[in-house]
């Protein structure tokens, strides 16, 4: 929530106004910008200069060997009638939606069943959140590819009680659910988010909804959900903003195909596979700002669709 | 999984623990200790059966969670040909073949792209504890010109995604001729471009006493002398938090890996995993899941011994 809250209570904040205050920041402005020096240095080269760069490099054709050539709208024309790129939409959406709102679901359970001042809390939080600590990793891809092969761990314990599975991932049905399915697996950092707002509830009101005689039901829908969502909403923009950009397991399980039949052709797959695959650098730069546009988006609806369900106690 | 949705939730905000700190006392640690003490006797037959359905359902979750993991273990330590048969945990013997057949399956021992890792880990940590911690105490303790848009801009970049600016900085690294080498790795990392560490770091030394620079400043001391002996040493827990994320992300980092290091000799172990399956029509599974265990090792390791630190961190700011 920090990060978020900062940002948007930042336009309201008021400047120094005192003499006093304005001799003290002519006083710390030379020390100040040799602290942040490193930081400016990398903002204008490694990420300011870079972004403007491929903005303008998006109204190229570009392929490394030649000096960028202005073709104006172009890429993005192209972009308009790629069938693959939007299937590639497509499964990214798919994934968000259902990826997203499934493991904070789980995050959120588990977290409520924790924090009821639970034996072996530490244990339990330990084993919940290695996964997602584990879950970036090449190895775990590679395990998830074993696990829902054909003749993989899962299907070998279905045909332990008489079903035999469909290879889940050569199968375009089922691939991207065993992707979702990694996914939700590392529910346990949006569940550590949780747990700690959890604890921030203060227990008072608990206490005066018990003396009204409230039932454990409403007290979840009136004290904790309403309470707990700035944490929610935190834990929404975090995780949508970063399934965006999630690349490595549909990397590591297609072979970095994207298949089978591009059924887990992520967005940023085509990129990767358009701009360091066949070095189309001006389509994968239009591509790159297309996905920051719709992160953008994602970003704006949830942040106006928050007034209507994030409760703010101060 | 990216960056972003591995944040490390507990230390996020010791200003924000500050403020209800006091009824929460001494043990931020445990979650419903507070709620315990209310009439145990009286409903303790329905209490016991409520705790023991919910241990149930954390043991059973758990154990579905953990039985991947620990089943790659075990397949790791069987002949190649079981791992597609046997969905248990029950060793019949103990194979060792998987480990010395993956360490030497590539055209360098596993060996050398684990120290290619720890070479960019180490040089990704040092960057982003001197430039991160350098930007927060500007931020958190200086007044300066611009420094509400300066603040604003560091924010947004914490969601910025990657792939806005991978293209130009592959060109850039090209043209300087750093691809193979691991200063595009490691280099951003000098330059603080990992603003979630500044932010953390900035959040934390908010919550420090201003009194304690005060006092310094009085003392005679300037700003790098506060900042190494005052604000530096205090910062510890923030510093531990960001050395074990940079760390763990670090070592997972497959994207920038996949980019800049297309040299057998300079693979990092994730490239190298990858160039693993590649390399076999037929892949030994045995062996692949040896040295995916023998990858996963050291991000366990520090999971083990980082969780410490993180658990202090937030008592230490809880009790504050």
């Amino acid at each position: 929530m920090s990060a978020i809250s900062e940002l948007s209570s930042l336009s309201r904040r008021k400047g120094p106004v005192t003499e006093e205050e304005k001799r003290a920041n002519r006083r710390d402005n030379k020390a100040a910008y040799v602290f942040l020096l490193p930081w400016l240095v990398g903002l204008l080269a490694i990420t300011i200069g870079p972004m403007l760069m491929s903005l303008y490099l998006a109204f190229t054709d570009y392929s490394l060997l030649q000096p960028p050539e202005w073709t104006g709208l172009d890429n993005f024309i192209r972009m308009f009638g790629d069938a693959r790129l939007h299937n590639s939409l497509g499964v990214t959406f798919t994934y968000v939606l259902v990826g997203v709102p499934l493991q904070l679901a789980v995050a959120l359970v588990i977290a409520l069943v924790l924090d009821k001042g639970l034996r072996g809390l530490p244990f339990y939080r330990s084993v919940f959140y290695l996964p997602s600590l584990l879950g970036g990793s090449v190895a775990v891809a590679l395990l998830w590819k074993q696990i829902f092969g054909t003749t993989g761990l899962v299907n070998q314990v279905l045909a332990l009680v008489g079903i035999q599975g469909p290879g889940w991932i050569s199968d375009p049905s089922t691939s991207l659910s065993s992707i979702i399915l990694l996914h939700v697996w590392t529910f346990g950092s949006p569940m550590i988010i949780f747990l700690a707002g959890l604890r921030q509830i203060p227990n008072m009101y608990y206490e005066a909804a018990e003396v009204d005689g409230a039932s454990t039901l409403q007290k979840f829908w009136r004290i904790t959900l309403p309470m707990l969502s700035p944490i929610i909403f935190f834990n929404l923009v975090l995780q949508i903003i970063g399934s965006f950009q999630s690349f490595t397991q549909a990397f590591i399980v297609s072979g970095g195909s994207g298949g089978p039949s591009d059924s887990t052709m992520f967005f940023t797959l085509y990129l990767y596979q358009k701009g360091f695959g066949q070095f189309d650098m001006g389509y994968a730069s239009a591509m790159a700002w297309f996905l920051l546009v719709i992160i953008g988006a994602f970003t704006a609806i949830n942040f106006i669709a928050s007034k209507y369900w994030v409760f703010y106690d101060d | 999984m990216t960056k972003l949705q591995t944040l490390p939730a507990p230390v996020q905000d010791p200003g924000k623990h500050g403020k209800h700190g006091k009824s929460r006392g001494g043990k931020p640690d445990d979650g419903g200790r507070r709620r315990e003490s209310r009439g145990t006797l009286a409903f303790s037959r329905s209490a016991r059966i409520k705790s023991l359905a919910k241990h149930a359902l954390l043991i059973v979750t758990g154990a579905l969670m953990i039985y991947p993991l620990l089943w790659m273990v075990v397949s790791s330590l069987r002949p190649n040909d079981l791992i597609f048969r046997e969905p248990g945990l029950w060793l019949d013997s103990l194979e060792m073949g998987n480990y010395t057949d993956g360490w030497s399956a590539l055209s360098h021992p596993f060996g050398h792209y684990m120290l290619n890792s720890a070479i960019v880990v180490i040089g990704s940590i040092v960057g982003n504890l001197l430039s991160c911690s350098m930007a927060a105490y500007a931020f958190a303790r200086l007044q300066f010109t611009g420094k509400k848009l300066f603040f604003g801009i560091m924010l947004l970049t914490i969601m910025l995604p990657f792939h806005v600016v991978i293209v130009p900085q592959y060109i850039l690294f090209s043209q300087i001729g750093w691809v193979n080498t691991f200063w595009p790795l490691i280099v951003p990392k000098l330059l603080a471009t990992d603003a979630f560490f500044v932010f953390l770091m900035v959040q934390f030394i908010r919550g420090l006493p201003k009194e304690l620079d005060e006092a310094a400043r009085i003392d005679g001391a300037g700003h790098p002398r506060i900042f190494l002996r005052v604000i530096l040493p205090l910062m510890v827990p923030a510093l531990a938090t960001t050395t074990i994320f940079t760390f763990i992300w670090t070592w997972n980092d497959f994207f920038g890996a996949l980019i800049y290091l297309t040299d057998p000799e300079m693979f990092t172990v994730p490239v190298a995993l990858r160039a693993f399956v590649d390399s076999q029509s037929a892949t030994s599974w045995g062996s692949l899941f040896a040295m995916s265990i023998v990858s996963l090792l050291p991000v366990f390791l520090v999971f083990l011994f980082g969780q410490r630190f993180l658990i202090k961190g937030i008592a230490t700011t809880g009790i504050k």
